[in-house]
């Protein structure tokens, strides 16, 4: 163990503590929600729950579980996450081989195009236009017209050229057309990346919110994200409306409901840190 | 004659190049026709920015009007809401800036004096998580914890009457003097985690025989972040700068619609939403339109400027 001067054990400390307090600040929102929604009625509103909760009920989420409109909008949501990023990752991954290929006619060009939609936003009328003269009102509407990212692309196509040129040259003299090169060479070799953006897309998808609301024509189309704005803004409404006296604060529903909404970001959350962190330094931010 | 040859040349090595290679124009097709219908073609649409917009007319049948829309904006009915916007999207870019911009870094610093590996990785995992929540999550819990009602108060609420800050019947959602802070404080919380990962790599990436070289001369630790570290992240930290100044009017709509209300326009309306309001919500498409062009051009202008400064005076750039 080498020798540390005073300078840099005074720092050390600092440093310790200083994270520490900072990991504790950012979950404690989350932290304090959960308690809260766990909490019973009386406890919550004369205000002493601070971090732990008292008088525990679940009664909240079993009113959520019967919440029809809720699950609606959750499988909505599966629905959305799923084809989306599957449809995201077709035209990324086809398209991330293709950019990077020197064999492509005008690539720097393809290239500059694909960068400029990161640096020349149209605004909000135009693509809202857009999107209404194509008739995105439904389902199928927003998992294709939306969740493509010229950054994942990027992301993406610099994994595919860091893919040795040599292995490529032998799998050609196998005969390799480039459909195979992309499926059994390519990919293969790039799944680090792949699972990075995959991962950014699923979770773009699962947390998309304000193209729904302006665009989808039905109710019982709308995601998660919306439903859940929806109980934000009018949960003491409807807790009012409850015909039986309830053992849980108006608070607790909708802090309830943001909980159950996180659940699955939160579990799939531990194991998907060394990917992005990983992925965010592949990428760069070069175009 | 030549000149036809040549051509007639390179058009057939072209042909020759697709035909040999058609598969990889295949793999091409799907990106270039999505991003040609999602993003190029609504860019055709801000035409409609210059005229009078007819829905039975569709955006090329539209009776062209020149500039009107635009003069509307900075000087006619809508000009001071849309100066109002355009001055709160500056300022909350700049507050965000000053005060959101270094705490990343810092944290990165932190985190690279961390030997524990344990600790590391726990804190790491916990500061980039609010990043992966929605905007809807997180918005949701702000305005719980400042929320100041008759049957509950908030916790946020609560400490800041117990401590004096605001008074006992203050409704920090509705007062606009609270927005930006609460705005800058919940990018900090969602953000600052995330965003310090790019700088934590580039400290990684740092040579240890520079420090243990200045360490020989007996510089102590903050010497050692002034001139080992600081300049060794020096790259990073241009980049990102410049993608930050590049991005000062786009303050994220998602957000700001999400925290504020008519009360607080005065500090809160930022140009994105105020057209989404004088676009979609009122049907204003034109004028809308015209302020989107409006800061799109400005934004553009913004990173080509960063990056043409930066890339005279210290050799980084994006392109």
């Amino acid at each position: 163990m080498e020798r540390l001067n005073r300078s840099e054990i005074i720092f050390k400390v600092i440093s310790y503590a200083l994270v520490i307090l900072f990991a504790v600040c950012t979950l404690y929102p989350i932290v304090y929600a959960f308690s809260v929604s766990i909490s019973g009625k009386s406890a919550y509103e004369s205000g002493s729950i601070v971090l732990l909760p008292k008088d525990v009920t679940f009664q909240a989420y079993e009113m959520i579980l019967y919440d029809k409109s809720f699950w609606i909008a959750y499988t909505n949501t599966l629905f959305y996450t799923v084809l989306g990023t599957a449809w995201s990752m077709f035209i990324s991954l086809t398209g991330a081989y293709a950019l990077q290929k020197t064999q492509l006619l005008f690539r720097r060009t393809w290239n500059f195009l694909l960068v400029f939609t990161m640096w020349f936003a149209p605004g909000m009328i135009a693509l809202y236009l857009n999107y209404k003269s194509l008739g995105v009102d439904n389902r199928s509407g927003i998992v294709v017209a939306f969740g493509v990212q010229a950054y994942n692309i990027i992301l993406l196509r610099n994994a595919f050229s860091s893919v040795p040129k040599d292995i490529e040259e032998a799998a050609i003299m196998d005969g390799a057309d480039e459909f195979r090169l992309f499926s059994k060479i390519y990919m293969p070799l790039s799944t680090a990346s792949i699972a990075t953006v995959t991962l950014f897309y699923a979770i773009s998808r699962w947390n998309g919110y304000y193209w729904s609301r302006m665009l989808l024509n039905n109710s019982y189309e709308q995601p998660l994200q919306v439903y859940l704005r929806q109980t934000i803004e009018n949960y003491e409404k409807l807790y009012d409306e409850s015909a039986v006296t309830l053992s849980y604060s108006a608070d607790s529903l909708a802090y309830a409901m943001i909980i159950g909404s996180i659940i699955p970001v939160l579990i799939i959350y531990p194991y998907i840190t060394k990917y992005f962190t990983k992925g965010v330094n592949m990428g760069g931010v070069k175009g | 004659m030549d000149r036809l040859e040549m051509r007639q040349g390179r058009g057939r090595k072209f042909l020759r190049n697709i035909r040999k290679h058609w598969q990889l124009y295949v793999l091409l097709l799907p990106v270039v026709v999505w991003f040609a219908v999602w993003a190029y073609k609504p860019m055709g649409g801000l035409l409609i920015a210059f005229k009078r917009f007819d829905a039975s007319d569709g955006i090329w049948g539209s009776e062209f009007v020149g500039i009107s829309n635009f003069v509307n904006l900075v000087a006619g009915v809508n000009k001071d809401a849309f100066w109002q916007a355009f001055r709160n999207t500056f300022v909350i870019s700049v507050y965000s800036l000053v005060f959101g911009f270094p705490i990343p870094i810092i944290l990165a610093l932190l985190f690279s004096e961390i030997g524990n590996n344990f600790v590391r990785k726990v804190t790491q995992t916990i500061t980039y998580l609010p990043h992966f929540l929605s905007e809807v999550t997180i918005t949701g819990i702000v305005l719980m914890l400042v929320y100041n009602g008759v049957r509950s108060t908030g916790v946020i609420a609560q400490l800041l009457i117990s401590l004096g800050v605001i008074d006992e019947s203050a409704q920090i959602i509705q007062q606009a003097s609270y927005f930006r802070p609460m705005y800058i404080i919940t990018g900090i919380w969602k953000e600052s985690g995330y965003n310090s990962i790019v700088y934590f790599a580039a400290i990684m990436g740092i040579s240890p025989t520079l420090y243990e070289a200045l360490k020989m001369d007996g510089c102590n630790k903050l010497q050692e972040i002034r001139y080992v570290t600081i300049p060794g992240m020096a790259p990073t930290l241009i980049i990102m700068i410049i993608m930050r100044i590049g991005n000062i009017l786009s303050v994220g709509y998602e957000r700001v619609l999400l925290l504020y209300n008519s009360n607080v326009y005065i500090t809160a309306d930022v140009l994105s939403t105020f057209e989404q309001r004088i676009g979609i919500v009122s049907a204003n498409y034109g004028v809308g339109a015209a302020s989107g062009l409006f800061n799109a051009v400005i934004g553009f202008a913004l990173v080509i400027g960063a990056n043409t400064i930066s890339r005279n005076i210290s050799n980084t750039s994006l392109w």
